[in-house]
């Protein structure tokens, strides 16, 4: 396989070119870049397909001195901790980058006889092509550095880096009103808390090497080796925290995240809330559970309660949200919530279901924000549930795919999203089993948001605007490989969970280690001891194993 | 007079040992300004207005070549007054090429026109000359002579402009509160020197090293009144209230160099009269300059919110900056000493960017500096809108860009001096710094298509084919025939080349070293060493 750096920064290289070669044609720069997102997909196909599930190192490695003084590195792998993440990424991006490639064509080719046209309050093509497509892929191409990175610094550069590109994309493609206020508000908030991390990574190299007694490196594998003392480990997770939660975002970090949605264009929207919500959460596993474990032991109370208001909160605001993004957005907070409780768990099950579902709500969340668009374009433009109504009634594909969209929202048994939250659920039922029995609630109201809002959009009274037409084939040929890769997993989702099956282990195994201190003693005790179970025995004798090596 | 005495007058009058090859960067600049200012008197309209620039720049070359022919030199001259080391070459070269920058915005400009071309260039040369030997100075009365030869022509420059009461009052105010600053300065020194007995740098700290002298109180008054005289040449806070004003008021070009290099020299000289005159009492003020910084990252921040004049913003931003700074000087270790020399390299190029901008737009719209002027600049002139977007993200520390790099390494710097709380306070100003730096972005990018017609109107309208600006040209018959002759040649183009050069230079040096800053760091690699000097 090639370097993971042409799969960086091969959406960049094709984005500056659509931007600076002089082409008349203002499809060039969107085909050009619907072109290298979708090289991109086929490279990380590739990766997943030569991916080795029986080891926990990382494989692909590069690692090249970027700055020497510093100790940072340009060091990229994969594990079973992003592979995924990766093809998920690619996928969405080609996606998106299609949805906005095939709209500019349609556009093209319908230019009066489509009266739902002018009502949408859709920027049909993008304006000034050249920078859109640019932006778009600089993110690509950041987000995927920021999956990659094996280096705390360059993590951290990614992090903050990727959301340039959108500040740009929403406040120059967004939609009125107060795009720009609200792209402004979106940047400072996400920013925050990047910054804090930045410090708190800068002072994690610093202080591990003056422990050390090393030169100062920033590169994950020799930090988790040097490790931090537990007062320095506490606030340096705290600000960790408090950038990863902004982004995913979490309850009460959440306050950019309506007018933000309200704001972003359909396209940017898809990848936004697919992916990048997705980089805080894998931070947390490829960070900060390895890097600050007994932080994360202490603070575990503290981040199932986040994770568990997030759960409540977004599901209570999405059933009493009308518009079709809102819901989303406020479903999407509930689904993060989840993937908190999983990651705190502090177990691998936990944190197995929560990698799961983050694979799982990216595809959920795109595909279902590329229908609300669609039924949109039905209901006169409007996003509003009540509005639209009667849509199914002539167009039963639609209709059959926002259902099964829908019903894997709502983690339908039978659906990865189950497998996903089964194991969250598993894995926190097992250490905090009030929590986990609270957190069942939140099961329950998500299929009272998601079932509302496909009722509400396809079936009941036809809305006054509803013009109903069944899914174009252009637009299927952005929604049917969504739906498709959402049917697959479901039927099976061992693809994913014996990939990252090992790397998960080694992620967790400090941590749940810090939180079970007397375990690391008695461990092998226990696997005998009648009342520990096999399974939590076993999988601390395997946290210690990787402990004492 | 005595036979006797008459020996004693020779035989002190024989001078020290001057070593000419360790000066000639400060004799090319000092005499390229004599050279400067009797061509200027020249009858001729072409030489005063092209020649004398383009000499300037010669100039400023000359001393560019000398630095780097002195670069590898370790070495204490005229009697060990100066000191030539990597810290004060490095220095010399982000200064000259600060000056350079300038030389390049404030040639069509209408203060260097006002001010005769000649003199201002001179002036402008002998305050780097100032700066020059400013940051090798090492001792007492040459950083006080340093001083005042960088301050004395900035006074004058800041006053050029002098149709308008704003540069005047700029002038005035920076006069009086300068010599407060220098004042306050020369006391601390005077304490500092009847406490050790010395002016020399190394027997100042030769002497702070023995003994309970370092804990003295007339040696701490003096060190106190000497950090509130540079702080006020920093524009540190609380001692920052002249340079919104000064900074708004001067001609851009002088605010750019201003802003630019007297930060360059100002934060050298703190570099080294603390790191190294003083490094024995870091005890006793590196509480209190951190105290300094973190309250100038805060002010500066918190005041260039919602500043609608650019100038005054970048003001704002330049005071909080010398507080990000500040902090490499604080903790006093080599780690400290580079970071900061990094930043201030960075620093130039951030600044020189969003400045060549403003001095385009100035020229180009009747909006003057205020942000309105860069409504719509995305779609009008992407050459322009792209350096001032990546100084804003440098500025405001975004990766990829070299002021995230310089970021990095201060807040390493203090996190690995045990000052982490410091670093924090930096990430808390580059947060309420968003603040200001993104609206600029989005007026560029997002303007809605209303307000951009509206700027378009007036500034198209404003532009007749003759003069960019004909209020410009209200003065004098004599400055009315000189101004037309000078602004007939750019004036249809829209953008003079000059400022577009260096604007798409500092952003592209901005982004470049963003992303390889290993020739950045090899240059201030050495200058940590000037700290292990004694």
């Amino acid at each position: 396989m090639p370097a993971l750096s042409i799969l960086i920064w091969l959406p960049l290289a094709c984005g500056l070119l659509g931007a600076l070669v002089p082409v008349r044609d203002r499809r060039f720069p969107g085909a050009l870049a619907f072109l290298g997102s979708l090289a991109a997909l086929g490279l990380s196909i590739g990766y997943l397909a030569d991916f080795k599930s029986a080891t926990a190192s990382l494989q692909h490695v590069t690692d090249v001195v970027w700055i020497s003084e510093l100790g940072i590195h340009y060091k990229l792998g994969i594990d079973g901790l992003n592979v995924f993440l990766l093809v998920l990424t690619t996928l969405l991006f080609a996606a998106a980058t299609l949805a906005s490639n095939l709209r500019t064509s349609k556009e093209a080719a319908l230019s009066d006889d489509d009266p739902v046209k002018d009502g949408s309050s859709e920027r049909v093509q993008p304006e000034r092509p050249r920078l859109f497509y640019f932006h778009f892929m600089l993110a690509e191409s950041a987000v995927l550095g920021a999956f990659l990175a094996q280096d705390l610094a360059l993590f951290v550069a990614f992090f903050d880096l990727m959301l340039i590109p959108f500040y740009f994309l929403i406040g120059g493609w967004g939609r009125e009103p107060g795009r720009v206020k609200a792209t402004i508000k979106l940047v400072i908030y996400t920013l925050a808390g990047s910054l804090l991390m930045l410090a708190a990574a800068i002072a994690t190299g610093v202080l591990a090497s003056q422990q050390g007694g090393g030169h100062i490196t920033f590169v994950l594998s020799s930090l988790q080796a040097m490790p931090l003392s537990r007062g320095s480990q506490e606030w340096i997770f705290l600000f960790f925290a408090a950038a990863f939660l902004v982004k995913m975002p979490a309850f009460p970090l959440h306050g950019w995240m309506p007018d933000g949605y309200r704001a972003m264009p359909i396209e940017v929207l898809m990848v936004f809330s697919g992916v990048l919500s997705k980089v805080g959460a894998y931070g947390f596993l490829r960070i900060v559970l390895p890097l600050y474990p007994q932080a994360a032991a202490h603070f575990q109370i503290l981040m199932l309660l986040i994770g568990l208001a997030s759960i409540v909160y977004g599901s209570v605001v999405a059933f009493t949200q009308t518009d079709a993004r809102l819901i989303v957005g406020y479903s999407s907070v509930a689904q993060m919530g989840f993937i908190t409780l999983g990651i705190f768990a502090l177990n691998p099950q936990g944190a197995q279901g929560a990698l799961l579902q983050m694979t799982n709500h990216g595809l959920v969340v795109a595909a279902i924000l590329f229908i609300v668009a669609l039924l949109a374009r039905r209901a006169g433009g409007s996003e509003d549930v009540r509005e639209m109504g009667g849509i199914a009634f002539r167009a039963p594909v639609l209709a059959s795919l926002f259902l099964i969209v829908a019903l894997a929202t709502l983690a339908m048994p039978g659906s990865s999203n189950f497998v996903g939250e089964f194991l969250i659920l598993l894995g926190v039922f097992k250490t905090k089993l009030a929590i986990s029995v609270i957190a069942f609630a939140g099961v329950v109201m998500a299929s009272v948001y998601a079932l509302r809002m496909f009722i509400r959009a396809m079936h009941n009274r036809t809305g006054a605007h509803v013009d109903s037409r069944e899914i174009s084939l252009l637009d299927s040929v952005v929604l049917v490989p969504l739906v498709a890769v959402i049917l697959f997993l479901a039927l099976y989702p061992q693809l994913a969970l014996h990939r990252s099956e090992r790397s998960i282990r080694v992620a967790v195994a400090r941590a749940q280690v810090a939180n079970n201190p007397p375990n690391l003693r008695t461990a092998s005790l226990r696997l005998q001891r009648p009342g520990g179970t096999l399974s939590e025995g076993r999988a601390v004798a395997v946290a210690e194993g990787y402990v004492g090596k | 007079m005595s036979p006797r005495m008459l020996t004693l007058a020779t035989t002190h009058l024989k001078g020290p040992h001057i070593d000419f090859a360790g000066l000639s960067p400060l004799i090319a600049l000092l005499g390229g300004a004599v050279v400067v200012l009797l061509f200027g008197l020249l009858g001729s309209r072409w030489v005063r207005a092209q020649l004398v620039p383009a000499l300037s720049l010669v100039t400023l070359a000359t001393a560019l070549g000398l630095t780097i022919w002195q670069w590898n030199e370790q070495k204490s001259i005229v009697a060990g007054a100066l000191r030539i080391d990597s810290l004060s070459l490095t220095l010399n070269l982000i200064l000259i090429a600060g000056g350079a920058c300038t030389v390049l915005l404030a040639w069509r400009s209408l203060a260097a026109r006002e001010a005769a071309h000649g003199e201002f260039h001179a002036l402008l040369l002998t305050s780097i000359g100032g700066m020059t030997l400013l940051a090798a100075a090492q001792n007492t009365v040459v950083l006080f002579v340093g001083l005042e030869l960088l301050s004395i022509p900035l006074y004058v420059l800041c006053a050029t402009e002098m149709k308008r009461e704003h540069s005047l009052e700029s002038g005035l105010k920076y006069l009086i509160m300068g010599s407060i600053g220098s004042a306050t300065l020369l006391y601390g020194l005077a304490m500092i020197y009847g406490a050790t007995g010395a002016t020399d740098f190394s027997a100042i700290a030769g002497a702070l090293s023995t003994g309970s002298l370092a804990t003295d109180p007339l040696t701490l008054t003096g060190i106190a009144l000497c950090v509130v005289g540079l702080s006020f040449k920093a524009s540190v806070a609380p001692f920052h209230q002249w340079t919104p004003d000064v900074y708004e008021g001067a001609p851009t070009p002088v605010t750019a160099f201003m802003a630019v290099a007297t930060k360059v020299a100002a934060l050298g000289v703190f570099l080294r009269f603390f790191d190294v005159a003083l490094i024995d009492a870091q005890a006793s003020w590196g509480p209190a300059v951190a105290v300094l910084a973190t309250i100038t990252i805060l002010v500066g921040n918190v005041g260039a919110l919602g500043q609608s004049s650019l100038k005054r913003m970048l003001a704002y931003s330049s005071v909080a900056q010398a507080g990000y700074m500040l902090a490499g000087v604080v903790v006093a270790t080599k780690l400290g000493v580079q970071a900061t020399v990094f930043y201030l390299a960075v620093y130039v190029m951030m600044n020189m960017a969003a400045f060549a901008v403003i001095v385009a737009r100035e020229r180009e719209t009747d909006l003057g500096d205020s942000v309105a002027a860069m409504r719509g600049l995305g779609r009008e002139r992407p050459w322009l809108a792209w350096p001032m977007t990546i100084s804003m993200l440098a500025l405001a520390g975004i990766p990829a860009t070299a002021g995230f790099v310089g970021k990095f390494y201060l807040i390493d710097a203090a996190v690995a001096g045990e000052y982490t709380w410091l670093g924090v306070v930096i990430v808390v100003g580059s947060m309420i710094s968003l603040g200001y730096y993104l609206p600029v972005i989005a007026a560029m990018w997002m303007g809605s298509a209303a307000s951009e017609a509206e700027t378009r109107g007036p500034s198209a309208a404003q532009r007749p084919p003759g003069g960019t600006l004909p209020a410009l040209a209200g003065g004098s018959p004599e400055l009315d025939g000189e101004a037309a002759a000078a602004e007939s040649v750019p004036a249809t183009t829209g953008v003079q080349p000059e400022v577009a050069f260096v604007a798409i230079l500092a952003g592209a040096a901005t982004i470049f070293f963003g992303i390889i800053p290993e020739p950045l760091f090899n240059l201030v690699r050495g200058v940590g060493n000037a700290l292990g000097l004694f």
